[in-house]
């Protein structure tokens, strides 16, 4: 791809000045090697350095750059710019109140993952070795540690977005089942007891767009089904 | 401006590996600590390693810490100071152990044990023949565990200061520490952590070059912050470029692609690292694949239309093994390579990745500095681990996998002297100078009302150019000496940059300028530090210094078995002896040889 000039839409707001947020119309030349959302915002900033945005590793790693690109939220870094219908409309993640231009407080996002417990808790006298688990058990694990904590699952989730205090969301659930489904952790009971509540768990309605943004292909509403098995076996 | 007072036991500055290591040693001791941090943890830089941690087990192979210090030492090109090395390879094992029981997700052998994959440079019996020694979670080892990490800490009820950056180091008249001055992104406020103890575990500074395996917060802080505080700088010289970075994109391929098969081709195919490590080949030590692949390049068997570049081919390996093993390598090669690794290689070239310099510390993570003429005397109530931090465990060259275990290792150890430190009554709260947050101030004030200046992102790019460009994976006598010049030049407008953007709110163009700060620091010590340095060492190789019967591999042991140590103030270079003797009396010190794979 060579030099080409891409127009943008973005939800602009400084507290510091503006009254109220506006969307700015602006474009920027972009050079060869720019190819994903982040490269264009990163040039874009060349130009106006008032434009705020959150952005670490660049490769999908490290969850800072959730945003939400021409209605959908992803990460900038794994978003091929010239795939995106222009204007390309940039608005912060949406149901968590805007702190400045695309960056939002996750505050309720973090406290929902840690009203989970997030740690693995076992209460035998450590042993010298590695406690021993099987490939398989191990597998387990997988699509469910991977998670980077970006909040583009639970900003997309209308459950979230009307009971964010209440409902734990996609992302803490995730969580929630990783340990649930950890041979090694023994706080099943009460992990269950944490979450058998008409909202924390319940609220999920499996709308699944938690499962069509994650920029990791995770799949939390599939989670939150087996921790509701879980529930369900440990009634009866 | 008014700065508000916060006063603690512990002052952690960073929150990846290392911070949260050291983190997790004093909120179990039940010390009142404040860790700082940029960015919220687990979005640290640490997250992005994949290959694994070292740690001698033998889970799969024979093993034990004596190999694995032997790679080290040779690993380093006898820079490293072999106290330090034992202690680390001789903890690696604890430290691994105690993350698997914090629940970090490892993967698994048949028999439910922590698995291991082979590693470049990692031998067994004193480099033989490979050895099993990288404990992996796929191939995302520092994304499960700097979660694993943050998750332990949640636990402890860790208190953290999410998204703070740290701005200055906080000494007094004697040069003890006190703590640092730091300022909340979100409001802009300057506030002063003053603690009896300050532990420094802010990462690398890779973004001191254009073309960097690392993130955009790795600007070496806690590095700018002790060298404007005349604390000196150890071994910056050495910067590990990784052979496989994605060619044009920088994003990093993982060793560990190499540990389950992988073979780098060039142009014809060949197998060129047959060449240049008949033993290791592919697994051979990170400076001598990168040099192999520069020299493949330079000499016209690159690939590619440009032949710019050479190929990493897992072809050969199953769907199933690429899927289990290295599924984000294949994410990341569809991503950023376009290129499907099942179906055909990926293009990769070396890329600066790590910082094997950093701030001179002991094996117990105390930073140490030159003081009535001995090399190493404690600075008091300064610790620091990992990235930042110079133990020296890497020496001249690090070890894939060697950078987790050092975090792990230096994090805890540093953890644990505070807590020493701390009961024994070592540590007090040392009043504060009346002028404590008064440099702060001043680089926030200048940066207000500078008019007539520099952009920041054009003196970034200008520093970025020069030490791709004078300072990379070979060196030469002549670019060396301009690119003092040109180094030197670029501080210059470093000093005057300016922004538009005023605001007191998540001002990230203020933050870029005062990262700037802190990369032309470690910039200029290491284009300094690498041109005085006259001979060859591990990653740095230089034109005037060739193999040569009396300087195998151009090393000169005579005139530089030494550490460099540069100071910001005048760019003044001394140097220190390397510890050649090990920490016990268990193991013989390892034998200067010449480093051959």
């Amino acid at each position: 791809m060579s030099k080409r000039t891409v127009q943008f839409k973005i939800y602009r707001y400084d507290p510091d000045k503006d009254a109220q947020p506006y969307m700015q119309d602006i474009s920027v030349e972009l050079e060869a090697s720019d190819k994903k959302l982040l490269d264009a915002i990163v040039r874009l900033k060349t130009k106006d350095d008032s434009l705020s945005f959150r952005r670490s590793c660049r490769e999908g790693v490290c969850g800072s750059d959730a945003m939400n690109i021409n209605g959908k939220n992803g990460l900038a870094c794994l978003t091929d710019i010239d795939k995106l219908a222009q204007p390309i409309t940039l608005r912060p993640l949406p149901g968590l109140p805007v702190i400045r231009d695309l960056i939002v407080d996750m505050t309720q996002f973090f406290k929902q993952y840690h009203s989970i417990k997030p740690y693995l808790v076992n209460n035998d006298p450590a042993p010298e070795r590695e406690r021993l688990q099987t490939p398989e058990d191990r597998e387990e694990l997988n699509g469910l540690y991977e998670c980077i904590l970006c909040a583009c699952c639970s900003t997309s989730c209308p459950s979230f977005w009307w009971n964010p205090d209440k409902f734990v969301g996609p992302a803490g659930l995730l969580a929630a089942y990783r340990f649930l489904a950890d041979t090694r952790d023994q706080a099943t009971n009460e992990r269950l007891d944490n979450l058998e509540d008409p909202y924390r768990l319940f609220r999920c309605h499996t709308i699944m767009n938690c499962v069509d943004v994650c920029p990791k292909s995770l799949n939390p509403t599939r989670a939150i089904g087996k921790i509701k098995d879980m529930m369900v076996r440990r009634a009866v | 401006m008014n700065v508000a007072k916060r006063t603690f036991d512990a002052v952690i500055v960073g929150a990846g590996g290392a911070g949260l290591r050291a983190a997790l040693q004093l909120s179990e001791a039940g010390l009142k600590t404040a860790v700082l941090t940029k960015v919220f943890p687990t979005r640290s830089h640490t997250v992005a390693a994949q290959g694994g941690v070292a740690a001698s087990l033998g889970n799969s192979t024979e093993d034990n810490w004596h190999w694995h210090m032997y790679d080290t030492v040779k690993g380093s090109d006898w820079l490293g100071d072999q106290d330090a090395i034992e202690f680390m390879v001789r903890k690696a094992n604890e430290v691994v152990i105690e993350l698997e029981h914090y629940g970090m997700p490892f993967d698994r052998t048949d028999n439910g044990k922590i698995y291991q994959r082979p590693f470049g440079g990692h031998s067994m019996n004193y480099g033989q023949a490979p050895v099993m020694r990288s404990c992996a979670a796929a191939d995302r080892t520092g994304h499960a565990m700097l979660h694993a990490l943050y998750q332990r800490n949640v636990r402890a009820n860790t208190q953290f200061f999410v998204e703070w950056m740290a701005l200055d180091l906080i000494r007094n008249s004697e040069g003890d520490v006190l703590g640092v001055t730091a300022i909340e992104m979100e409001t802009g406020e300057v506030s002063i952590f003053h603690a009896k103890a300050t532990i420094f575990a802010t990462g690398g500074a890779g973004r001191i070059y254009y073309s960097s395996t690392n993130a955009f917060i790795n600007t070496g802080d806690g590095v700018g912050m002790a060298a404007r505080s005349g604390i000196p700088l150890e071994d910056m010289e050495f910067w590990q470029f990784h052979p496989t970075g994605v060619a044009g994109a920088g994003v990093l391929i993982t060793e560990g692609v190499r540990g389950e098969g992988g073979i780098l081709r060039n142009a014809s195919g060949e197998r060129f690292m047959e060449r240049y490590a008949p033993n290791l080949k592919d697994l051979a030590s990170r400076d001598v694949v990168s040099r192999s692949m520069v020299t493949e390049i330079n000499e016209g068997r690159g690939c590619g239309p440009d032949k710019d570049h050479v190929l990493l081919d897992i072809t050969h390996l199953s769907p199933e093994t690429i899927m289990k093993r290295l599924p984000g390598i294949r994410e990341i090669s569809i991503q950023f390579a376009g290129v499907d690794p099942i179906k055909a290689p990926i293009p990769v070239v070396p890329t600066c990745h790590y910082q094997m310099g950093g701030i001179p510390t002991n094996y117990k993570g105390q930073v140490v500095a030159p003081k009535n003429g001995d090399a190493n005397v404690p600075v008091a109530g300064f610790y620091a681990a990992g990235e930042c931090a110079c133990a020296s465990v890497h020496g001249a060259n690090r070890l894939g996998t060697n950078s987790l275990l050092d975090l792990l290792v230096f994090g805890k150890s540093a953890g644990e002297t505070v807590v020493e430190d701390f009961k024994s009554g070592n540590l007090v709260l040392k009043p504060l100078p009346a002028d404590a947050a008064d440099v702060s101030l001043a680089r926030i004030n200048r940066l207000e009302t500078q008019t007539g200046g520099s952009e920041v992102h054009d003196v970034r790019l200008a520093m970025q150019r020069t030490m791709q460009k004078h300072a990379g994976v070979f060196r030469f006598k002549e670019l060396l000496q301009q690119g003092v010049t040109s180094i030197l030049e670029v501080a210059e407008q470093a000093k005057v940059t300016q922004i538009a953007d005023k605001s007191k709110v998540w001002n990230t163009a203020r933050t870029e300028a005062l990262e700037l700060d802190n990369l032309i620091e470690v910039a200029k010590a290491t284009m300094i530090s690498a041109e005085a340095r006259k001979e060859s060492r591990g990653a740095h190789v230089r034109d005037d210094a060739p193999d040569t019967a009396e300087h195998p591999n151009g090393r000169d042991d005579q005139n530089w078995l030494k550490h460099t140590l540069w100071y910001s103030e005048g760019n003044r270079l001394d140097y220190k002896p390397v510890n050649l003797k090990p920490l016990s009396a268990d193991v013989e010190p390892i034998a200067l040889a010449k480093r051959t794979y």
